[in-house]
């Protein structure tokens, strides 16, 4: 019968600590930009002309069709022959905006086609400029409608960023390969590491909750 | 003695995805029953049960596939096991699938409106009967698009089976890339199979979707 030896692990687990927070801020920032790599791709696909929606489309299309770890190896190891070398934080983090803004674009211009037609020309009719409309008449109502989709498609990357390790990026994982080749306590390294991803996506959903209580307060409609 | 990315090495890779192929049947397929098991009984009406099933598909869907698949691949010694990274992805992905259909299926069976239900039982039919006659072959109809959209997810997560050694697409990409030294070229070819492996499907589920969503609307 094999002896569980946890003590390890846990004389170590300060290590573990800093990579669970490493992870957070990967995710957090990753998110971020990738909010913003989104909202720019939905206007574009939504308001654009031809050529610049049918980019958007391909960029959407090809990222949603491929493993996220074939995209990091792509960039990190893929472009510095086209002489854009990156280090593997820096790729890990490139990754993942583009990975959760194709995503992210798809959810923000479902939420953008909920609005209708009557609140814009409502908007265009008390004179507001057309990034005025876009802010305030098109995306807060759309940022609600799709608030539930975009946490999960958060807590979904988080996971995912736990693919970083693959490119000896610093995250949670990488921290659990570390730990696991010092203490060859393979299953005991990974089953705390589990715990502590399954406690951060519980937590994260937490605060989402909470998050969307205080901040859309206001009815909807009468 | 570094080898040029010629004619072969394209062959060798393309090869290759016949085992991502493989490990996406086995794992849908296997997913397939689990995720009916977990489904079935995360909306059954003995309470321990839906409990058991609410914490595997939470434990699933709130930890990373690619320690779902170390936990596997590792805890197979525990149990004495030698260790395969053939059984370890399969177990690991089918455990995966498991979740993920289960709470989609799920979601399918209540969608079925409750007076088919409760009409089946005013007809007497037990169970069995009423979820193999009434409830599932409606649900089914309407779990086709997203499972299809589920094996995107799917295909494209057997790729982390290359991380715990098993060669698939992923690794053999790794391994010419490590004898030819052209990444872009390499790891460009993998991304276009996983294409065009991925792309027909997602079409495919965002056309039944559209359909079913335009059959229902009346």
């Amino acid at each position: 019968m094999y002896a569980f030896n946890f003590a390890p692990v846990f004389a170590s687990f300060d290590q573990l600590l800093v990579g669970a927070w490493l992870t957070v801020h990967l995710s957090c920032a990753a998110m971020l930009l990738g909010l913003i790599v989104s909202i720019v791709c939905a206007w574009g696909k939504t308001a654009g002309p031809f050529p610049i929606r049918f980019v958007i489309n391909a960029y959407i299309e090809i990222i949603r069709n491929t493993p996220f770890l074939i995209q990091i190896f792509f960039i990190f190891f893929g472009l510095p022959s086209l002489g854009l070398r990156f280090s593997p934080n820096s790729a890990a983090l490139l990754a993942l905006v583009i990975n959760f803004g194709a995503y992210g674009t798809e959810i923000i211009r479902a939420g953008i086609e909920s609005i209708q037609k009557g609140q814009i020309e409502a908007g265009t009719a008390l004179g507001l400029s057309k990034l005025q409309i876009f802010r305030y008449v098109i995306m807060k109502p759309a940022l609600r409608t799709v608030y539930p989709a975009l946490t999960s498609q958060f807590i979904y990357l988080m996971l995912t960023s736990s693919v970083v390790s693959a490119i000896s990026a610093d995250d949670l994982a990488a921290a659990g390969n570390d730990l696991q080749s010092a203490t060859f306590a393979s299953f005991e390294v990974y089953i705390v590491i589990t715990l502590m991803y399954l406690a951060l996506s519980i937590g994260f959903s937490a605060i989402f909750a909470a998050v969307e209580k205080m901040a859309f307060k206001y009815p909807l409609s009468r | 003695m570094i080898r040029p990315f010629g004619w072969n090495e394209f062959l060798i890779i393309v090869m290759a995805a016949q085992w991502t192929i493989a490990l996406s049947a086995i794992a849908f397929a296997g997913g397939g029953i689990g995720g009916l098991l977990v489904a079935l009984a995360r909306v059954s009406d003995i309470r321990p049960l839906r409990i058991l099933a609410v914490g595997f598909i939470r434990v699933f869907q709130g930890t990373p596939l690619l320690m779902q698949l170390f936990l596997v691949f590792f805890g197979m010694n525990i149990f004495g096991l030698a260790i395969n990274p053939w059984v370890a992805a399969s177990i690991a992905l089918t455990l995966h699938a498991s979740a993920f259909l289960g709470e989609i299926w799920r979601g399918c069976v209540e969608a079925v409106p409750p007076g088919q239900r409760e009409a089946a039982t005013a007809l007497g039919l037990k169970y069995v009967n009423r979820m193999r006659y009434i409830i599932l072959p409606q649900a089914t109809r309407i779990a086709v698009a997203p499972t299809v959209g589920f094996l995107v997810q799917l295909i494209k997560g057997t790729s982390l089976a290359a991380i715990i050694g098993f060669t698939e697409l992923t690794r053999q990409g790794q391994i010419i890339n490590n004898a030819t030294f052209s990444p872009f070229m390499v790891f460009g070819t993998v991304a276009a199979i996983y294409f065009v492996l991925c792309w027909p499907l997602s079409l495919l589920a965002r056309r039944m979707e559209v359909r079913f969503s335009r059959s229902t609307q009346r």
